[in-house]
């Protein structure tokens, strides 16, 4: 798993994904509260993840306020107010592993490798989004103060 | 004296299925679609999947293999043969001690009885005589044998059904028991029941199996699909085709 030939074979592998070594963290009560990267997450950037169905994926399912964006899912709750509904570190929890909070739920776990079944080779070893993308999305996620938004049925 | 059985037991399973009907939350894909994709469905002449079902119907008496046997030369017409038949599958083949799909008993007659080779998944000719064959059962109400054979890989279906895979972590069970009826992007999810493959799917643009819409779901959670004609499949058919009892078979099926 460590061997230098694994790391190198998947540096050169496209994607966005970083593989086999995962920022460590901790849960406490229902949140990981320090930043993944240190830093805090870039916000616009997030927004463009959450935005993009290849990526992000989160349109597929949830709605929220992004009106350039058709054809929202409605599988799961709004994003619009989650800032106001979550807290920054109960934010990161479900987005690193939704499963440590439901373990009956949906949502992919975006931070994780372990655990998951058939995984196809392209995706192997790698997360959905890597560290600095987490965060993005986290930061961006807690700027979504307003309830009224994203009502669009 | 078999016949008069098979009739009875059939009219039984029409009368438990008119009981059932009331209460009947199943909905089969064709009831989601749009009025024109419906319409397209139900006319033969605008139904894409009846032109695999009319060349499988002239592979069903073409001769093949060193004694030029055809389908026909041993089971006679299809829509007297064939009738009822894919509503039955996937049955337990002795022969092989495990189960078989319609296709893989189709390709097994080619290879072993007209000694013709087996036809590989998913090819023309396979697709087509499969529909074919499941043309003659349209209409018919699906009716899984009670084959205590069958029970363990039924169970194996289902717990493959409510499995979750892939990098996206979902199993078959969260999006079509627990969403059926909601919307993954644009996408209705519908309740999955088997009851009109092979089907002629818009996005394939051409007639394809249970097993190809099946990969392509695994696909979707970015899980590894099992190889085509797998056993795995096979368990999930016959869980499917068990959930999806009494209702009637619609080959070939036209869907999004």
């Amino acid at each position: 798993m460590r061997a230098p030939a694994a790391f190198l074979a998947l540096a050169f592998l496209p994607g966005p994904c970083q593989a086999a070594e995962l920022v460590q963290y901790q849960i406490e009560n229902g949140e990981i509260r320090a930043s993944l990267t240190g830093q805090p997450g870039n916000p616009v950037r997030g927004r463009a993840i959450v935005a993009e169905r290849q990526k992000g994926l989160c349109l597929l399912c949830h709605t929220g306020s992004f009106p350039e964006e058709r054809f929202q899912g409605d599988l799961a709750p709004t994003l619009a107010g989650v800032g106001a509904r979550m807290s920054e570190g109960q934010l990161r929890l479900r987005m690193v592993d939704g499963t440590k909070v439901n373990g009956q739920t949906i949502m992919p776990p975006y931070y994780r490798i372990d655990g998951l079944a058939r995984v196809a080779p392209a995706f192997r070893g790698k997360t959905l989004l890597n560290a600095p993308e987490i965060e993005d999305v986290v930061a961006y996620l807690r700027t979504l103060r307003d309830d009224d938004a994203g009502q669009s049925k | 004296m078999w016949n008069e059985l098979r009739s009875a037991g059939v009219i039984a399973a029409l009368a438990l299925c008119a009981g059932a009907r009331a209460e009947d939350a199943r909905r089969s894909g064709f009831d989601d679609m749009g009025p024109g994709t419906q319409a397209m469905q139900r006319e033969d002449s605008s139904n894409p999947g009846m032109l695999s079902a009319l060349e499988g119907e002239s592979l069903w008496s073409a001769p093949a293999g060193p004694a030029q046997t055809s389908c026909a030369s041993c089971h006679g017409e299809a829509s007297a043969s064939m009738k009822g038949v894919a509503a039955r599958y996937p049955a337990f083949d002795t022969a092989s001690q495990r189960p078989l799909d319609l296709a893989g008993r189709i390709s097994q007659c080619r290879d072993q009885r007209q000694q013709a080779g087996p036809l590989p998944r998913e090819s023309r000719e396979l697709v087509a005589l499969t529909t074919y064959v499941g043309l003659q059962s349209r209409g018919q109400p699906i009716a899984p044998p009670e084959d205590a054979r069958l029970t363990p890989f039924r169970d194996a279906g289902k717990a493959l059904y409510s499995q979750r895979m892939g990098q996206l972590n979902f199993s078959c069970a969260q999006c079509h028991d627990e969403n059926a009826g909601g919307h993954l992007g644009a996408a209705l999810i519908p309740q999955a029941h088997p009851t009109g493959y092979p089907l002629y799917r818009l996005e394939w643009q051409a007639t394809g199996s249970l097993q190809r819409r099946l990969r392509n779901c695994m696909i979707g959670t970015r899980a590894e699909p099992f190889t085509y004609g797998g056993l795995e499949y096979i368990e999930l058919e016959l869980f499917l085709m068990q959930r999806a009892a009494g209702m009637a078979i619609e080959t070939p099926a036209v869907r999004p």
